[in-house]
């Protein structure tokens, strides 16, 4: 298969080699997606990146969309359709499997060690996304700033987080970023 | 019960659930995730617990806790992994198909529209200052989901997994060197830390 001439090839192999490595979910690939569609296939520029991050959180549904997203900006339907399918359906099916395997006996015991070890690795993937999306977003004080406040209502608080980016909106159209 | 601790995204233990409901078939699994996954803003977890354990009595929490435990152990989108292990628990395949279907399809046609919006009116002056709000937000939601699984790791002092974190964000964040490398490398470094300091503290 010809990688080049075929973008489709690409986002099948991409995000299906991804999925397997997506160690907890889908907001620790963020870097690993900005790397790819922004600096290896230019897919895409930094602003339009933070941009559909911006669209994939606000929109319902599990937070691995914006593979939607990047699809679609790549090749239309046809890309956005391919590529959630390739971020979803390795691990759906490695799921099933191993779900079939451990799951029939009700209270099977996790290797609760390899769980513990992959965490720290899951926690230092995700603060890698928030400065990747950080960098690739404007960069002001304002910007600084709301980011800032609304990690402290979201830790501190229980609001709702999609009122915390409606309110992230509507500073932004106030003109604060 | 089972032993280990539960996975850091899950919060508080719920109250036990008295009854079951009986099993659900393949269409109600269908919209039963359909719904939960269009009501998931900011993530589908907490949607999904509330309808599978309280909703619909499904499971009872405790089996919710193992089933997700399982799923955060695995690679990928956690929810989707939990929708095929939860579905073919009930309908074998047809559910595990039906209740990933539920959770996929609806929002991705939504985001599809949303992606059409963008491509024709993502450089509309007003809406570039809205999403550069957002995405502002969603990095503060962001940083903090870290900070709060990052404290269990700071009360117990745990060193080692704090140097395998900051390691990981430094390779990924700061280098931005490639995901699966930097991974085949830091999962048996760190797997086989925890089990050194492990049975170092048995001993």
């Amino acid at each position: 298969m010809n990688q080049d001439s075929n973008p489709i090839w690409t986002l099948i192999s991409t995000f299906g080699l991804m999925s397997l490595f997506a160690v907890g979910g889908a907001n620790a690939a963020i870097p690993e997606m900005h790397r790819i569609a922004v600096e290896v296939h230019h897919w895409m520029t930094d602003r339009q990146f933070a941009d559909i991050y911006a669209i994939s959180q606000l929109s319902p549904g599990p937070n691995v969309l914006i593979v939607t997203l990047i699809g679609y900006a790549v090749a239309g339907f046809g890309g956005a359709l391919v590529a959630t399918l390739a971020m979803c359906v390795p691990t759906a099916a490695l799921a099933y499997y191993v779900g079939g395997l451990l799951g029939r006996s009700s209270h099977s015991r996790w290797p609760s060690m390899i769980q513990a070890a992959l965490v720290p690795l899951s926690i230092g993937l995700m603060a890698a996304s928030a400065l990747v999306v950080a960098q690739a977003a404007d960069r002001n004080w304002g910007a600084v700033i709301v980011t800032l406040g609304v990690a402290a209502l979201a830790y501190a608080t229980r609001l709702n987080p999609l009122y915390l980016l409606l309110a992230g909106g509507i500073l932004g159209f106030a003109g604060v970023i | 019960m089972s032993s280990e601790s539960p996975p850091a995204a899950i919060v508080a233990p719920e109250p036990p659930a008295s009854t079951k409901s009986s099993p659900p078939g393949v269409i109600t699994l269908f919209f039963a995730f359909a719904r939960m996954s269009l009501a998931g803003f900011g993530g589908v977890l907490a949607f999904a617990r509330h309808g599978i354990v309280e909703h619909h009595k499904w499971m009872t929490a405790d089996e919710f806790n193992e089933t997700y435990a399982l799923c955060h152990f695995l690679p990928g989108p956690n929810i989707v992994n939990l929708s095929v292990v939860f579905g073919s628990r009930f309908a074998g395949i047809a559910g595990a198909i039906a209740a990933f279907a539920g959770l996929i399809g609806p929002p991705t046609l939504l985001v599809m529209i949303l992606a059409v919006l963008y491509a024709h009116y993502g450089q509309v002056e007003f809406l570039r200052r809205i999403l550069a709000g957002i995405s502002c937000g969603a990095v503060g939601l962001l940083i903090a989901v870290v900070v709060k699984m990052l404290m269990p790791l700071v009360n117990r002092r745990d060193l080692v997994g704090l140097m395998m974190m900051v390691l990981v964000f430094a390779a990924i964040g700061l280098l931005r060197w490639p995901l699966q490398a930097v991974l085949l490398v830091a999962m048996p470094v760190s797997i086989g830390l925890t089990f050194i300091m492990r049975r170092r503290a048995r001993a």
